[in-house]
């Protein structure tokens, strides 16, 4: 097998090139196809990876990190501490009674004690990465099933660090038995006293939140004035990577560190731009986790056992799934999101390759069951997707699921979605209004003092260059109602426009103008609404005027609504005709003649003459003629 | 003394000779508050606090404007509509016009003879005012005939001045009379006859 870093990222490439179209294609999730690539190119059939697996499942469980520091963005404080309860209530319930059950039924099979235990801790814990990863592709974030996914997962990943602390413990020689390959688990606390560790925990969870209002911020602010833009993608990166690289100092989970971490900064300005950068690292790094997965699984240890490993793995989901049911219940969850999220956590998740991992070393537990509960830990996880499937199909039908949230207000704001690009002078205006009307509105735009101004005075407004498609797809246009674009620069908005009319034709765009000849290369471009900056005002002005010279402003108001009418009318005649591009007339030449041509048509047309409404002269010399036939 | 308001509605002043006559008449009197309403709302953005303001400083509600289609210009319906709040104009609370007097003044493009059952418009003008009559009863207000200027068509034949005259004549003497009665007596404020005249 070739060693060449480029022949590997090639296989994985390739692997997941494959895999995952087809898996979409049968409308299956993406994880299936990962875990697909992964069997596909791992030992046991093509063999293009082997042994060395397991380093780069190591590495990719940064995407894991990412996944949760991305989730953390999406959370602002307030709600991460509304959802406290229900984290240790959901969470530690659902550890609690599987840690029992799990091992009760380890033991009654055969296991040691010590064995049974750390079996039942591994099994307790469910894959984020499987789960948030389905959760995110079928938008289900903020229903019950999501979030209470959600908080357990959140409750597994901060009581791993316990499980990790008592399994020394368990090992039948004590801790001197740990063997020797023991350096990727050093950790800069070891060798402090149990009081001392919490404290430094503590303080290092204070740290990432103060670093991240007071450190990360201005960096960051300072980076975006800078105008480079992979300087942003290399500071998100080096958040996420400083974060975890503490986390491991001082023994926590990297990816707990991380959601905080990602929690502290939902509520700066740069939150859609830290999303839109980590995104693809994320997504890459998740694949490359899922097609590990799939190439670890042991296909040998299940030739060898058929009917142990399957039976057990049987047992393992069964008993997950069952005491999630019951947990579930027990908060009062509907029937259809209780059976969702059931199957949804059922597998044993990522946390198990390094609970037995460190188990083996400390020779808990040996080689042979390694092997096993690996294989049955990767099948559990390839399952869950599959069994969604058949749930989704199959059984939630039957009981008339309702996937609606009775959050009638959260649905709302969901679903009439406002992106306001470009805060200026202009765009400001737009969003007060909006807001003093309850909608509001996703804010973006790329400079950074005005956006660190705008949010001291309370506005949701985010830091970002609003003509890269990324950016634009974290603030949500996916599901936006509208697209209103206030920017000042016309190149900067015919581009919005251009990449939005491609990728989401049926978005609505409302677009600011700045003159009539803008105006025509949006309407070329397919939009249907343009806001000249320099029409309603300068007619606005001039109505003024003429109240003061005397003009009744009622008459004046109407000729002013007619002006704006024909005028707009008139933008749409000329844009309709045939283009005569002259290449040799310059621009300026043909505005010139563009103004005449208004000018003329004012005059032929002669909008004044035409009010001849209240006019009662011809009732007047009508009367008068009869008058005058009555006389005679 | 009391005080008059005259809320004036008519969408193109420039043209009407009569209406131009007739406010200049009284516009300027010490006493009346005299409001153009499209002038100062062309929009119809009618500011409700501020009308309501005004009309609690007044004694005498007067509704000028052209008759059109047997009924005043929008702006004066809309006034209506916006200003004489529920609890505040009428209802259980609403208080705030009692035993204020209103009545309209009004011009008509065809001369009183077409107002009554054998003209061609049917209905005497006060029962085309009906509405107006209703609507200034359900807000406790004393309802007056109205001020006619009639015939307007023909607007030569008929002596503007004089009218106009007889109008702010007639402001002034609601103004100043201790008691109101007697212009309870006609069936047309613009005929009836004041003692300095």
């Amino acid at each position: 097998m070739t060693t060449s870093i480029l022949f590997q990222a090639i296989v994985f490439l390739l692997g997941a090139l494959i895999c995952v179209p087809l898996a979409k294609r049968f409308g299956l999730s993406s994880v299936i196809g990962y875990l697909l690539a992964g069997v596909l190119i791992g030992p046991f059939l093509l063999g293009f990876v082997g042994e060395e697996g397991e380093d780069i499942l190591h590495f990719a469980e940064f995407g894991v990190v990412m996944m949760l520091f991305l989730i953390g963005l999406e959370i602002e404080p307030k709600t991460f501490w509304q959802m406290r309860k229900r984290i240790v209530g959901l969470g530690g319930l659902q550890v609690g009674v599987t840690l029992i059950l799990g091992y009760l039924l380890f033991y009654y099979i055969g296991f040691e004690t010590n064995v049974a235990i750390t079996i039942a801790m591994a099994v307790a814990l469910s894959s984020t990465a499987i789960t948030l990863q389905t959760l995110k592709e079928k938008n289900l974030m903020d229903s019950t099933y999501g979030t209470s996914s959600f908080s357990i997962l959140l409750f597994q990943d901060i009581i791993v660090i316990p499980m990790l602390a008592v399994l020394p413990l368990l090992s039948s020689g004590g801790e001197n038995n740990t063997t020797s390959h023991t350096t990727d688990n050093f950790h800069f606390l070891d060798g402090l006293s149990l009081g001392w560790q919490a404290a430094a925990i503590l303080l290092s969870i204070v740290a990432i939140v103060l670093a991240g209002r007071y450190l990360i911020v201005p960096l960051l602010r300072l980076v975006a004035q800078a105008r480079i833009r992979e300087l942003l993608t290399a500071s998100a990166l080096f958040i996420v990577l400083g974060i975890s690289f503490l986390m491991e100092m001082v023994g926590l989970s990297p990816a707990l560190g991380a959601f905080l971490g990602g929690v502290v900064l939902a509520t700066s300005e740069f939150k859609h731009e830290l999303e839109s950068n980590l995104e693809p690292f994320k997504g890459l790094l998740l694949g490359l986790f899922f097609i590990t997965v799939g190439a670890s699984i042991n296909f040998q240890v299940i030739a060898e056992n058929p009917i142990m490993i399957i039976g057990l793995v049987i047992a393992v989901i069964a008993l997950k799934a069952l005491v999630i049911y019951g947990v579930a219940k027990v908060f009062k969850i509907k029937t259809d999101q209780r059976l969702l999220l059931m199957i949804g956590l059922a597998q044993i998740g990522e946390f198990a390759f390094v609970l037995f991992s460190f188990a083996f070393q400390l020779n808990i537990i040996d080689q042979f069951n390694l092997d096993m509960m690996l294989v049955i830990t990767a099948l559990s996880m390839a399952l869950t997707p599959i069994l969604s499937l058949l749930n989704e199909r199959f059984l939630l039908p039957k009981i008339g699921t309702k996937r609606q949230e009775n959050r009638p207000m959260d649905h709302i704001a969901k679903t009439h979605k406002v992106i306001l690009v470009g805060f200026g002078h202009f765009g400001s205006t737009v969003g007060r209004f909006l807001r003093a009307h309850g909608i509001e509105a996703t804010i973006l735009d790329h400079d950074s003092t005005r956006v660190d101004f705008l949010r001291k005075m309370g506005f949701q407004v985010y830091y970002g260059d609003a003509t890269r498609m990324e950016l634009l797809e974290a603030a949500g246009i996916a599901d936006a109602k509208l697209l209103i674009c206030a920017i000042g620069s016309t190149e900067t908005t015919n581009h919005l426009v251009k990449i939005v009319k491609e990728k989401y034709p049926k978005l609505k765009l409302l677009v600011r103008a700045r003159n009539r000849y803008d105006a025509y290369e949006l309407m070329d471009a397919g939009v249907k609404d343009i806001y000249r900056e320099s029409l309603d005002t300068s007619v606005k002005l001039a109505s003024d005027a003429l109240t003061h010279l005397g003009f009744r402003r009622y008459s004046v108001y109407r000729q002013a609504q007619n002006f704006i009418r024909y005028d707009e009318q008139g933008l749409k005649n000329m844009a309709e005709r045939p283009k005569d591009r002259d290449a040799y007339i310059s621009k300026a030449r043909r505005e010139l003649e563009q103004q005449e041509k208004l000018l003329e048509e004012d005059f032929t047309r002669g909008i004044l003459s035409h009010d001849k409404l209240w006019d009662s002269d011809e009732m007047r010399s009508a009367a008068l003629a009869k008058q005058r036939v009555k006389k005679t | 003394m009391r005080k008059i308001l005259v809320l004036f509605a008519h969408p193109k002043l420039e043209q009407s000779k009569a209406n131009l006559a007739l406010i200049n008449a009284i516009k300027d009197l010490e006493g009346v508050t005299f409001r153009d309403l499209y002038e100062l709302y062309p929009d119809f953005n009618i500011h409700v606090n501020e009308e309501k303001k005004i009309l609690a400083l007044h004694d005498i509600i007067v509704w000028h404007h052209p008759f059109y289609w047997y009924s005043c210009p929008p702006l004066l319906k809309q006034w209506i509509d916006l200003v004489l709040e529920y609890n505040w104009a009428y209802g259980p609370n609403g208080r705030a016009l009692w035993d204020k007097t209103c009545f309209n003044v009004i011009t008509t493009g065809g001369s009183k003879e077409l107002y009554c059952s054998s003209g061609s418009n049917h209905y005497s003008v006060a029962e085309f005012l009906r509405p107006f009559e209703q609507t200034a009863i359900l807000c406790g207000m004393d309802y007056l005939s109205p001020f006619t200027v009639m015939g307007t068509h023909r607007v030569e034949a008929i002596d503007l001045n004089a009218y106009a005259e007889k109008y702010r004549a007639l402001l002034e003497e609601m103004m100043r009379v201790p008691d109101l009665a007697y212009f309870k007596t006609t069936n047309f404020l613009s005929e009836i006859t004041l003692p300095n005249q």
